[in-house]
């Protein structure tokens, strides 16, 4: 049975990079799992599960040209698969605010000691470089329920000044 | 009365355009209550659509009843529905019982105005908002073929909205 691998790129951002380091694994006989991509600042950063027959030191190998086509830093994790256990969000929660340093720790913390398990994290820097405002979304499980998070949240736009929102996630299932 | 076998996609048959039903006999009364079984039989699930079990008619059941506060019509059978009007929109996260193991966000109409023949073959109207709205949207899409699959929005930047069916009452029938 093949083995899976957690590939890691990061480097400045310019087409075609999803296009070439995707082909370079199918051409060596990878095949792709679940996977984000996407730009962070000037950067196209890429997590990718790949199944793969051989070693890591030969996953390396054949991604070893692209990367160095395109300027790519590389990183191969041997992982377990576990596809098809996918955990289903029951609350999003959207924070924003001036930016500052630790707005993330401060606010994920008091999350987390909440009882949210966070399933996805996206964030962004947005409004000027003098002024830079940071937006985050969060989808989790609210592993204590959605009433201590509401009160966590309550408590860090108060003495955190962000501004927080939450909403059930209610998936229909049809 | 039979459970019966749920197509899950990538079955092709999921893609097909269901017809209209045009007699409502005890054969049709006979699989009603098979979907009905079935429907019941598997995780909880908001409805079930025929062609979810190979049966390409225009036909669907709908039970959102289990969920506390808010607004439903109990179980429907919804024979040849048609929304014959709509208003707003909200996207709210949705799976399916052909879709194993995979939840989307999706967009759907937030009010609906329904039409439909019930069991019996008689035209009924319905109005219907949030949740229940979202599973009738959900179960006509199948009648067309439609999967959530082919109406995804993006994870990223997607807007819920808090808490609709609290904010707005159901329209009088």
């Amino acid at each position: 049975m093949s083995d899976w691998y957690m590939l890691t790129f990061v480097g400045r951002d310019r087409s075609g990079i999803v296009a070439k380091v995707t082909s370079a694994i199918f051409e060596g006989g990878g095949n792709l799992g679940e996977a984000s991509m996407v730009r962070l600042g000037g950067n196209f950063t890429i997590m990718l599960m790949v199944q793969y027959d051989g070693s890591g030191e030969s996953l390396e190998k054949i991604l070893s040209p692209v990367c160095d086509a395109l300027k790519l830093w590389k990183h191969v994790d041997r992982i377990e698969g576990e596809l098809h256990h996918h955990l289903e969000p029951d609350v999003r929660i959207s924070i924003y605010g001036a930016d500052r340093a630790g707005i993330v720790a401060e606010t994920t913390g008091a999350l987390a000691e909440a009882g949210l398990n966070i399933l996805n994290l996206e964030s962004d820097v947005g409004g000027t470089a003098d002024t830079p405002i940071y937006i985050m979304e969060i989808d989790g499980v609210a592993g204590k329920g959605i009433d201590v998070l509401e009160t966590a949240l309550d408590r860090l736009a108060r003495e955190k000044n962000v501004e927080t929102r939450l909403v059930p996630i209610d998936t229909l299932m049809g | 009365m039979a459970v019966l076998d749920i197509l899950t996609y990538p079955d092709s048959r999921l893609k097909q355009i269901s017809r209209p039903i045009k007699v409502i006999d005890e054969a049709l009364q006979q699989f009603i209550s098979d979907l009905e079984e079935t429907m019941l039989a598997g995780p909880t699930s908001a409805g079930i659509a025929a062609p979810q079990v190979g049966r390409f008619e225009r036909l669907v059941i709908i039970d959102v009843s289990f969920k506390p506060n808010i607004p439903n019509h109990g179980r429907l059978v919804l024979i040849n529905p048609e929304i014959i009007s709509h208003e707003g929109s909200v996207v709210g996260r949705e799976g399916c019982l052909s879709v194993p193991d995979f939840t989307g966000n999706v967009s759907r109409f937030e009010r609906i105005h329904l039409k439909a023949s019930d069991r019996a073959g008689k035209t009924q109207d319905y109005d219907m908002l949030g949740y229940e709205a979202r599973a009738v949207q959900h179960e006509l899409d199948h009648l067309d073929g439609l999967l959530f699959l082919d109406r995804l929005v993006s994870r990223r930047n997607s807007l819920f909205r808090r808490k609709v069916h609290n904010q707005v009452d159901l329209p009088k029938q």
